[in-house]
């Protein structure tokens, strides 16, 4: 599908998120995507989520820095866009433009099953805590929830299931491997 | 049939709480009415016209008669004694309230049945042939892959938030029963030397845009059902669209890409994950087939139980009646297959009352081991019936007012609920059908047609399948007026078609007599048994616009 022109609503960068089933002050400064061509300003220290673009264009040259550079992929840029790269990154951010734009969930499970990416999978954006198992499942360890709900309430949403019937990043083994 | 075990169990009961959850943040106003219809739909709650309507999922359609009394009970006691089924297998009730809706849920899941899925952008119930592991022509039967396929899709944690609704459909049969040509995904079941396998079908689909599915794999081998359909619907979560409802299904890629094109990207994607945890093990087809074995069928003498039959038959000629048209044959010597019929005239199609569902149970406990399967047009199916108690049958069928010997005739209409219930409708559905059974109630001349689809949908959504009926009725709305356009010439079959549309569309009082003018162009146009579909075949729309348009005098 083509990009659209204009840039669609952009993740947000709450203070506080959900890491490993923890609330946690959020380390991570996320930078906005840009016009077509320009380049954001790199604060010079501390840890810095790029969106795509300026992670590809740029990397080579902070790889000094490379614990606290990570990248943000936007619901149209799929796992390949990192591709083997991904096992070095410490984090990758997934954009959810919408609750219902549901590309993300690939796009994790692909970076953690396909591209062997141990560091941080973080959802940003605009999904929403009925979906928290599912992100889970698809190998998500961290949610910038960006609703009014208090993060503490969310905390069980991560756990809606007991048990599953298909394989996933949590679960490698479908039941019907698990049953016999 | 399948049976949960406690994991099972676990996870119904799981969704069950969920949902309370959902629906108790919803009425304290903590969840949003967009995030809550996303949340509904997946769990078939709609808000309708007249109330909200609960898709309940009957898995491939079959129900044991314990499922039964609990919809007949459901449907007294939170509902106004009524249910529908519906072309997907599944049933409706229409007058539910939504606080009720988690108490229904967890009524079902007593009975090991669900909601999960019938509705939302997900993957949905997956339909199958309604006689499944009778049925003479039968490969393998279809349904431990469609159990298979259910619990692979539900829940699925990458899939439940796609562009759009996703139907798939398996046939274990030489004929399709099942309109597979007509789903994002028809899986055919197929047989290369002795290995069992399947040919894969993609894209097929009604509404707006009807498209026949296109082939891109000839023989898929048993074991890599499930990682080739996970390949699939990747594929499609990435590239479809998402900026238009009406361009999102899964056909539009198809056609975009060109088959060839969607296929070797399908191709790729599976030879990653191939020989991944969602290969089918031979342990794991033991235990799917399992659930399927034949029940305790009698040893009969065919031969001797046919001539007991015909005797019956010609001693009672309304017997013989809907022994022609309502019985099926079966696999093993002395059974058959019935349909109940759920369109008499005055009926909507479909629709059931309580009572109704409780005399199916008892039918189905009676004479066909406890079970019932619904049908794609909204009959419901007794699969194992001893040749020698069908004329007992056939009687209790009758007080309960199932025997209408119209299967597969004219009446036999598939219809959609129409602009009665359904908000999306643009023009009602339910009176056009009863006109058409009002008019066309003699029998003989209903069995002089023979076979004869006719499809009716109360909008372009094509609920009421009418791009795939021998003749199709599509409500049509002009200037606030309801408006009825026939189309001829589709079929859901192995020969699948789209029906063409025949001109210019007629008030609701008009389509009788056009439907008439149609019938009679037929009969005097038709070779010795020649079907009305064979017949437009042969001599095309133009004969039949000719006669339909033609001016008086």
């Amino acid at each position: 599908m083509p990009k659209p022109a204009k840039p669609g609503p952009q993740p947000g960068n709450p203070s506080e998120l959900i890491i490993d089933g923890e609330i946690l002050p959020n380390q991570w400064r996320l930078l906005a995507q840009t016009a077509a061509g320009e380049s954001p300003d790199i604060p010079a220290a501390g840890k810095v989520i790029l969106p795509l673009r300026q992670w590809q264009a740029q990397r080579r040259a902070l790889t000094a820095r490379s614990d606290e550079i990570g990248v943000w992929l936007d619901s149209d840029e799929g796992a390949e866009s990192i591709g083997a790269a991904a096992a070095q990154c410490p984090l990758i951010a997934v954009h959810f433009p919408a609750f219902a734009d549901g590309r993300g969930f690939t796009t994790g499970r692909l970076l953690r099953e396909r591209f062997g990416f141990k560091g941080e999978l973080r959802a940003v954006g605009g999904f929403m805590r009925d979906q928290l198992t599912y992100l889970r499942r698809c190998g998500f360890n961290a949610y910038a929830f960006e609703g009014d709900e208090p993060l503490a309430s969310l905390h069980d949403s991560l756990h809606d299931f007991s048990d599953s019937y298909q394989a996933g990043v949590d679960q490698p083994l479908p039941l019907f491997r698990r049953r016999l | 049939m399948y049976r949960y075990d406690d994991r099972d169990r676990a996870i119904l009961n799981d969704r069950v709480a969920q949902f309370r959850g959902q629906t108790q943040r919803y009425l304290a106003g903590e969840l949003s009415e967009e995030q809550f219809l996303v949340l509904r739909l997946q769990n078939g709650l709609y808000i309708q016209r007249l109330a909200p309507m609960l898709r309940i999922a009957v898995p491939y359609g079959l129900l044991n008669s314990t499922q039964l009394r609990r919809l007949a009970r459901i449907s007294r006691d939170y509902d106004k004694g009524y249910a529908h089924f519906t072309t997907r297998q599944n049933l409706q009730f229409n007058w539910p309230h939504l606080e009720d809706v988690p108490d229904i849920l967890a009524e079902l899941a007593e009975v090991e049945m669900h909601a999960v899925q019938t509705s939302g952008n997900c993957i949905r119930n997956t339909t199958s042939d309604p006689f499944a592991g009778i049925a003479p022509d039968e490969i393998a039967d279809p349904r431990p892959y469609c159990e298979l396929i259910r619990q692979w899709s539900s829940f699925h944690p990458e899939f439940a938030f796609l562009p759009r609704k996703f139907k798939i459909a398996v046939s274990g049969s030489q004929q399709d029963r099942a309109a597979i040509r007509v789903h994002d995904i028809g899986v055919q079941i197929t047989k290369r030397d002795s290995d069992l396998g399947f040919q894969i079908l993609v894209g097929g689909g009604q509404g707006r845009t009807p498209v026949i599915a296109e082939t891109i794999r000839d023989f898929l081998p048993e074991a890599d059902l499930l990682p080739y359909l996970e390949a699939i619907v990747r594929v499609y979560n990435r590239l479809g669209r998402r900026d238009n409802k009406y361009k999102a299904r899964i056909k539009i890629l198809v056609k975009a890409l060109g088959p060839e094109e969607f296929g070797r990207r399908v191709e790729e994607e599976w030879q990653q994950g191939k020989d991944g945890a969602e290969k089918l093990t031979p342990q794991a087809l033991q235990w799917a087939r399992s659930f399927f074995t034949a029940p305790a069928y009698k040893t009969f003498d065919g031969s001797a139980s046919e001539a007991a039959l015909q005797q019956q038959a010609e001693g009672d000629r309304a017997f013989a009646r809907w022994l022609e048209r309502n019985t099926y044959c079966h696999r093993v010597a002395g059974y058959r297959a019935i349909k109940l019929s759920t369109k008499p005239t005055g009926v909507p199609p479909g629709d059931v009352t309580d009572r109704q569902l409780d005399a199916i149970a008892d039918l189905a406990d009676a004479f066909s081991f406890g079970e019932a399967r619904v049908t794609h047009d909204q009959n419901v199916v007794l699969a194992d019936v001893e040749q020698g108690r069908l004329y007992a049958l056939w009687q209790q069928a009758r007080q309960h007012g199932f025997a209408t010997p119209n299967i597969g005739t004219l009446t036999d209409m598939i219809c959609c609920p129409g602009g009665d219930y359904c908000s999306l409708a643009n023009a009602k559905s339910i009176p056009v059908a009863e006109a058409i059974q009002r008019r066309f109630d003699d029998m003989d001349y209903l069995y002089d047609l023979g076979d004869l689809n006719l499809n009716i949908s109360g909008c372009m959504n094509a609920c009421g399948h009418h791009h795939v009926g021998h003749i199709g009725i599509l409500g049509v709305d002009k200037k606030g007026q309801e408006f009825y356009q026939i189309q001829l010439g589709g079929s859901a079959a192995n020969d699948a078609s789209l029906a063409r549309v025949l001109g210019p569309s007629f008030s609701r009082a008009e389509v009788p007599e056009v439907i008439g003018k149609i019938l009679d162009l037929y009969v005097q146009q038709r070779r010795t048994a020649e079907s009305f579909l064979d017949t437009y075949k042969r001599i095309g729309l133009q004969p039949f616009k000719e006669s339909v348009y033609a001016k008086a005098g």
